[in-house]
């Protein structure tokens, strides 16, 4: 196990490595900050002074080198704009975002494991049938319109919901949460709901395929001949075998919803990292665009670490193999 | 046979309705088991044996049910049983053993777990009693150092051992009727031997009565009391295990037979029964072995009856291998 670790670490240290180059190099090769932050009446002096105090002036090698340095002792850059640290400034709106996608996965969960579990069951009943047709839905529409029908009907039409925002907040360990006030989860609820929408289909397909496939399995079967109940072999034999697919990519989901939650963010305006980089991205501002992919980055090699470690806790055949290598 | 039969199956039919048609996989199937007596389920793939095993346990999958028969446990006709009455008799009273001991434990969950719920469904008993009837089921079919047994996962055994838990697993209740669906096809020759071995001691010691369901003759003949043989979904030949391998009467039967390897002499091409079975969805009428048969004639157009030309032998054909018994 521990071999594995340090070659798994080893391994990701490198992944973290290269995609500093193609971010370096792809955020580099777009456009001009320049010619946003300074105003066009500018003198020239004034421009090249500008250049100079944001390090445009030196070689691309050499800006990377000095990035790649700064990011070594934890500090990748500061924002243009706000002149602060760009790892705090994403920082300072990550709790939001965490909320949000945890909230969302959370839904997926409770709604997508049943469904799946009911679809899986009586595949041919016609609840089943309707349940698999609105997952196509949860599929096919795009986000943008499901959050904008949402606040249509919740916020505007009934007025159930609040449609904008992060409502009051509590603190916890330090950080504000909508979650532990009344009020704040009301905001929360839509834009959780629009963000999981995807990823409920998701696991209901998922979780139907990985029912139909293993009630057919003997060992099913033969937990029903020792007379087992129907519901432990439902919730103990079938759910702890489609657990492990369900958990993987629920867990690697995690990382999309996180990173793709920039369009509810948007129309939520959720004062999240995804607002933050659609606004750093309108202005160019270089370090908060490399930092946020940076943490991104960091977040999917985490979440891959951690479905592994959540696998062999599931899966003993797993652990076998652990203890090979 | 004055003592009361521990299963008794009467003209079962269990079929299959699916889109293509009605698929027959047993028709007209009849048979009992006496106590402690071991009965042989001989046929090739796709005969209806291990359907008759399912049925038998209330276990035939949609779209698949029993239609018709009876199946008489005890005096007690499970075909018209309610599920929970039925899952009360499974795993207590009449408990079955898999073909493929490598699928029939579930991999995620360890022996014991999957001992204790078996004891549990049955029996209200604390979990530290469930736990003890699990190991002495463990030692009963001679699983060395039980406790650490216990604690391991499927995959940390061999067939063999899987196989052996499978069938503790099938002791735990101490059932009248073990069902045993091929459970030494997939093993060793010689673990094969050992777990039959077993098996018969157990049912010797305790009175349990078993149906053997198998393609392999030799499993039968050093195993069983009767036998019956299927092709088709139905029985064509039933009678003592002896009766019937020295002297058989069906055609089919005798071809099965004479398909072993061992009983060819060597460098002669190795006997065969021409054709194969034929599909269940469209049977022809008469007699479903007739295109394979090499005594067919008119006669065999219809549907041959159960008969029994000598006492204590039944036999499904016009033309039955009498010469052989005369001899």
């Amino acid at each position: 196990m521990t071999v594995y670790l340090i070659r798994r670490l080893m391994q990701s240290a490198l992944v973290v490595l290269a995609m500093t180059v193609i971010l370096f190099l792809g955020v580099y090769a777009i456009g001009d900050p320049i010619e946003i932050l300074i105003s066009p009446d500018a003198d020239q002096i004034e421009r090249e002074r500008a250049i100079a105090a944001l390090g445009l002036d030196r070689p691309l090698w050499e800006q990377y080198f000095t990035f790649l340095g700064n990011a070594l002792q934890g500090d990748l850059g500061r924002s243009f704009v706000f002149n602060e640290p760009a790892l705090k400034l994403i920082l300072q709106k990550m709790p939001a975002t965490l909320e949000l996608a945890l909230a969302a996965t959370v839904f997926a969960i409770i709604l997508g494991l049943p469904l799946g579990l009911i679809a899986g069951l009586k595949p041919d009943a016609i609840y089943s049938r309707v349940i698999m047709a609105t997952s196509i839905l949860g599929f096919s529409l795009p986000t943008f319109w499901v959050g904008l029908m949402l606040i249509m009907v919740f916020a505007v039409q009934l007025g159930w919901l609040p449609s904008t925002g992060r409502g009051p907040t509590a603190e916890f360990l330090g950080v504000q949460w909508s979650f532990l006030t009344t009020d704040g989860l009301r905001y929360l609820i839509m834009p959780a709901l629009n963000l999981s929408l995807f990823k409920i289909s998701l696991v209901i397909r998922l979780t139907r395929a990985g029912v139909r496939e293993t009630v057919l399995m003997d060992y099913v079967k033969f937990a029903r001949a020792k007379g087992l109940s129907p519901n432990r072999v439902i919730f103990v034999h079938v759910l702890k075998n489609i657990l492990i697919p369900v958990v993987t990519v629920t867990a690697l989901e995690f990382g999309s919803t996180i990173a793709f939650s920039v369009v509810t963010e948007s129309i939520f305006a959720w004062p999240g990292m995804g607002k933050l980089i659609i606004d750093s991205i309108y202005v160019l501002d270089r370090p908060v665009i490399v930092a946020y992919l940076m943490i991104i980055v960091f977040m999917f090699i985490i979440l891959n670490f951690t479905v592994d470690v959540l696998y062999s806790v599931l899966d003993p055949r797993v652990r076998l193999q652990d203890q090979k290598a | 046979m004055s003592e009361q039969p521990t299963i008794e199956v009467r003209n079962l039919r269990t079929h299959f309705f699916t889109k293509a048609g009605v698929v027959k996989a047993v028709d007209d199937v009849s048979f009992s088991v006496g106590k402690g007596r071991i009965l042989g389920l001989v046929g090739e793939s796709g005969s209806g044996k291990s359907v008759t095993g399912f049925s038998i346990m209330g276990l035939v999958d949609p779209p698949g049910r029993v239609a018709g028969g009876e199946i008489l446990f005890q005096g007690r006709d499970l075909a018209k049983l309610s599920e929970e009455e039925m899952r009360k008799i499974r795993g207590a009273r009449i408990a079955m053993i898999f073909q493929d001991p490598m699928m029939t434990l579930n991999p995620v969950l360890r022996i014991d777990t999957q001992m204790i719920e078996t004891v549990l469904a049955h029996d209200k008993v604390s979990e530290a009693e469930a736990r003890k009837r699990a190991r002495a089921a463990l030692v009963q079919v001679g699983i060395p150092s039980p406790d650490e047994r216990l604690k391991a996962y499927p995959h940390q055994f061999s067939g063999g051992m899987r196989q052996r838990v499978a069938i503790a697993i099938a002791l735990l209740h101490k059932p009248e009727l073990i069902i045993a669906d091929e459970p030494t096809t997939a093993l060793d020759v010689t673990i094969q031997g050992q777990i039959l071995f077993e098996v018969q001691k157990l049912c010797r010691e305790s009175g349990t009565s078993l149906i053997w369901i198998t393609h392999d003759l030799s499993v039968v003949a050093g195993l069983a009391d009767e036998i019956c043989v299927m092709y088709a979904s139905r029985i064509v030949e039933k009678g003592t295990v002896d009766e019937v391998l020295d002297h058989p009467l069906h055609p089919y039967t005798r071809g099965l037979i004479g398909s072993v390897p061992s009983r060819n002499v060597r460098g002669r091409p190795l006997a065969q029964i021409p054709g194969m079975t034929p599909s269940l969805l469209n049977l022809p009428p008469g007699c479903a072995f007739r295109a394979r048969c090499p005594r067919a004639s008119e006669a065999c157009l219809v549907e041959p009856e159960m008969t029994a030309p000598l006492p204590n032998r039944e036999v499904r054909c016009f033309h039955p291998h009498l010469e052989t018994v005369a001899a």
